[in-house]
């Protein structure tokens, strides 16, 4: 049996088409309307209320916490202050990612890492020697995102001091008389909030969130609706973009973060962390793979829909798969997410192009079937992200 | 004796025989295929052994089929069906009970309940046996060379294995070495922490071997399992629908159809042999029949020391089959039921139906890794254990066609019952076991008793009896290191051929090995299709190898 969420009770009323799929396990909504149009609207319009609770989660506590994360991650944790939230991955030795997720420092002496896949035993087998507790918390705490430009408004009502709260950074508070800790964060690229709450306490969140939202538009949204948005922002998600080196049966399905965009977080002056070693050879000699967007050209679409008499067939939904990119006829690499952003207008992917073939600008091709027959767009290398909102960390 | 009407004789209809036929027929040989019994399979069989219920008598479930035997026979028009065999139930001890589902997240979630360290370490334990099993899968569909043969093609061959190990790179090739080395349960011990999981995987280590889970070499046998898996998409590891005899009609039937004769009741008593050469087999009713080749599918004793005389083979040849080890190691218990055992462990979870998934898998009966080694110790010491490891699968809940509406079919597969028990088996000595296993499963499903309508109780002397498997060994003799892939059945004679000419051997005796695989008789059949044109085998170098003239 799937596990449902400590927010069920809440949420499956809602889903209206059954509309369900697994997620780490769990059973969560993919849209709760037959459609997700009006849950996208609300990430960018109002605010979206989504149920993120399959994430794995990890307390890690003791006088070594932060030597432990330190020597995992590829970002300086020794500099992560009280309150204070880093994303990240984490590498195997090779320097080829495992997973990645969000560290925050709840108070000086505790830790919480989020997780897509179980990372309990690799904490465990990285602690060795260190004076760390772990506790797997990811059933004890469940988690809402509150995403949108309003969602500052409506978390003020409940809680004031969310008024302050600077971008990935995160206050420990109370929300209409729930304990919560909230942090600054998201999946959306968007003005936004995750509430970390617990379960016990979690419907009893939901009903106050949807009482100060339902003013401002509040939305429950869905998986749909977040992997639009998502895409838009450049965020890349486990198992569909890329594969924990964990998982890879053959070499080809590993990444490490300079290939997947993530260069951004291998600090180079921290100490020792996994992967070190491989992953400065690769800085140095530089990474074979770039993850980039791919912006296609309207007209060529039109073109290719207009030989078999149709109009453009949008993916209004996103799709996870594989679209090979080409360029000059040849092979250069595949897309693994793409959709059609409603808010730029644009029919957008994130791809794996080979190093020479990456830099914003460059004329690709992306294959589609287009009724039944392989067609090839031409496209554009854009730099990630698509969308980047003031809003998200003014 | 008469004109040769037949190219080719196979000895044996068991799924081997018969798969070695289809391919013979398919080669453009006139074969034919003579069984003993009145049925075809040999150890595949279904029979109704108790009115309107069917039994997969010996062999129980599909393990390994080859799938280019499944394509080139085009097995599924001739009946094959397999219907999936997706979870296993270990109930324990305190109660509580460990289940590997179908679904990677539901098995996640429930190792989790018990260790989530393990529910992690199985991801990149099953990531390390795809690529062992990716490892040994050509070595499975290879004749095996002779490493001490200077022949062409046995170098070429060896040179092949050399670069395939090389290409393995040393993280895997140091885990292979391990896996032919180590014992199932020191293996599992690098990996896993919990020990009732680690017990249940172990215990597809031990089976048909007369080793313990702690026994060096048992970690192979657990690799042999692991082979399935990646042929997944052809769902090798199942029930067949009908039972296992039905596989065997399903072989034997793409065998007709490709034109080869198949005779029941009709056992061979002696290959006939003139000068080093084959020239036919004759029944034990007295008819002799010619024909230049013969092939034996049975195990290698039966091969070598019984259908032919010791004088027509070479001493060296001789001494290594009678040193070859059967040592059979387990029992069935076939159960007629009027209803569904309790297991009491699923109650806990409160879910009604979780009896009802739960009984459509396997149930395994491997408490903890002490557990087993203790049954191994009394068959250590000749007797069958008195708490045995036990597979017990319930096909009539996936199949209902194997029991009358309501009522249904179990099949216990147990060990360890040595074949050379303490006094020997008698009729007692049966019961006593049979109760032992009876009992066991009562510990755990309290209600069997009550839903016994029938039992049938089959000891390693009834397998030796019925099947003919010497000792009752269900793999043609024990799939342990110093048996397998060049060295099985001996030296210098893996590659199906023996010291006479025109006799051969295409039995689980012979490289791969055991389980309903048919790879070694798909193996024989082309090399016996491909040996007219190709040079004599030579019997090897070694010295007291009067065979090499026969073979020659």
């Amino acid at each position: 049996m799937l596990k449902s969420t400590p927010f069920h009770a809440r949420t499956a009323p809602l889903v209206r088409a059954q509309t369900w799929r697994r997620w780490a396990g769990y059973q969560v909504a993919s849209a709760y309307e037959p459609h997700p149009d009006r849950e996208y609207a609300a990430i960018r319009g109002s605010a979206a209320l989504i149920d993120v609770s399959p994430l794995h989660k990890y307390h890690i506590t003791g006088r070594d916490a932060a030597r432990l994360l330190d020597r995992m991650a590829t970002r300086d944790v020794t500099k992560c202050a009280g309150g204070q939230v880093l994303y990240t991955p984490w590498c195997d030795a090779a320097g080829k990612v495992i997973d990645d997720g969000t560290i925050s420092r709840l108070d000086d002496a505790t830790f919480r890492l989020t997780s897509a896949e179980p990372n309990l035993r690799w904490l465990s087998m990285n602690a060795v020697g260190l004076d760390a507790t772990i506790e797997d918390v990811s059933e004890r705490i469940a988690a809402l995102a509150l995403q949108g430009p309003l969602s500052r408004a409506i978390l003020g009502e409940l809680s004031p001091q969310v008024e302050a709260l600077r971008y990935f950074r995160l206050v420990h508070t109370s929300a209409g008389g729930v304990p919560v800790t909230i942090s600054r964060t998201g999946y959306t690229g968007d003005l936004g909030y995750e509430l970390w709450v617990d379960a016990a306490n979690a419907t009893a969140l939901w009903d106050a969130l949807v009482a100060a939202g339902t003013p401002h538009g509040i939305t429950p949204a869905g998986i749909w609706a977040l992997d639009l948005a998502r895409i838009e922002a450049g965020l890349i998600m486990l198992d569909v973009d890329y594969y924990s080196s964990h998982r890879a049966l053959i070499d080809d399905q590993t990444s490490s973060p300079l290939e997947i965009n993530l260069g951004w977080t291998v600090s180079a002056a921290k100490g020792p962390y996994n992967g070190r070693r491989a992953i400065r050879a690769e800085a140095a000699r530089g990474p074979a793979w770039a993850f980039v967007g791919i912006d296609v050209d309207w007209e060529s679409l039109e073109r290719v829909y207009a030989e078999r008499g149709l109009p453009p067939l949008l993916p209004t939904i996103a799709w996870r798969g594989s679209a090979p990119v080409f360029r000059d006829g040849r092979q250069v690499g595949y897309a693994t997410s793409g959709c059609w952003s409603p808010l730029l207008k644009k029919y957008i992917a994130l791809a794996h192009l080979s190093a020479p073939h990456a830099s914003p600008g460059t004329r690709v091709e992306l294959e589609l079937t287009v009724e039944h027959r392989r067609r090839r767009v031409a496209a554009a290398v854009a730099a990630l992200p698509f969308l980047n909102l003031e809003r998200k960390r003014e | 004796m008469t004109r040769a009407r037949y190219d080719a004789i196979v000895v044996g209809g068991g799924h081997n025989g018969l798969v070695c036929a289809a391919y013979l027929a398919r080669a453009g040989r006139r074969t034919l295929v003579l069984e003993r019994r009145p049925l075809l399979g040999g150890a595949a069989v279904t029979e109704e052994i108790f009115p309107g219920f069917k039994f997969s008598v010996f062999s129980y479930v599909v393990s390994l089929l080859r799938p280019e035997i499944i394509r080139d026979l085009d097995l599924p028009r001739h009946g094959l069906q397999i219907l999936p065999l997706e979870s296993t139930v270990t109930p324990l001890d305190d109660g509580d009970y460990l289940a590997a589902w179908g679904d990677a997240d539901e098995t996640r979630h429930e190792l989790e309940r018990h260790s989530p360290r393990d529910a992690e370490a199985a991801v990149l334990f099953g990531r390390l046996m795809h690529h062992m099993a990716m490892a040994v899968k050509p070595i499975l569909g290879m004749v095996p060379p002779d490493p001490t043969s200077l022949a062409p093609s046995d170098l070429r061959a060896m040179l092949r294995l050399g670069r395939h190990v090389r290409g393995l790179g040393a993280e895997r090739f140091h885990a292979l070495y391990k896996l032919m080395t180590m014992s199932s349960a020191d293996y599992l011990d690098e990996w896993y922490e919990f020990d009732p999981l680690k017990a249940t995987k172990s215990a597809s280590g031990i089976i048909g071997t007369f080793l313990g889970p702690r026994s060096p070499g048992s970690a192979y046998v657990l690799l042999h399992h692991y082979m399935g898996e990646i042929d997944g998409a052809f769902r090798a590891w199942g029930f067949q629908r009908g039972g296992t005899g039905a596989i065997s009609e399903a072989i034997a039937g793409a065998a007709r159809a490709l034109g080869a004769e198949i005779r029941t009741d009709a056992a061979v008593s002696r290959v006939l042999v003139k000068g080093g050469q084959v020239t036919g087999v004759a029944l034990a009713n007295g008819d002799e029949i010619a024909a230049p080749v013969v092939v034996s599918s049975l195990d290698p004793r039966r091969t070598f020391l019984e259908l032919v005389e010791r004088r027509d083979l070479p001493d060296d040849v001789v001494a290594a089959v009678e040193r070859y080890k059967f040592r059979g190691s387990s029992g069935k218990v076939n159960l007629a039921l009027s209803g569904l055992p309790d297991f009491t462990c699923l109650r806990r979870a409160n879910d009604p139906a979780l009896t009802m998934r739960a009984a459509r898998g396997a149930f395994s009966i491997s408490p903890s890794v002490e557990y087993l080694e203790r049954a191994y110790d009394d068959a250590k010491y000749g007797e069958f254990s008195r708490r045995p490891y036990m597979d017990v699968v319930i096909p009539s809940m996936i199949d209902p066609g194997m029991a009358p509406p309501g009522k249904h079919v179990m099949s216990v597969f147990v060990q360890y019952a040595p074949y050379h028990l303490n006094g020997g088996w008698t009729d007692e000595r049966r019961d006593a076991f049979g109760d032992a296993v009876v009992d066991t499963i009562a510990r755990y499903a309290p209600n069997i008793r009550s839903l016994i309508l029938a039992r049938q109780v089959l000891t390693p002397a009834d397998i030796e009896r019925i099947t003919g498997l010497s000792e009752g060994n269900i793999f043609q003799g024990e799939l342990a290191l110093h048996q397998l892939f060049f060295l099985r059945p001996a030296p210098h004679w893996a590659r199906y051929r023996t010291p006479i000419q025109g006799y051969w051997q295409c039995g689980a005796g012979t490289h791969p090995g055991g389980g309903i695989m048919g790879a070694s008789g798909r193996l024989a059949a082309l090399e016996i299709a491909g040996a007219r044109t190709r040079a004599a085998p030579r019997a090897g170098w070694t010295s007291g190898g009067s065979g090499g003239g026969a073979a020659s």
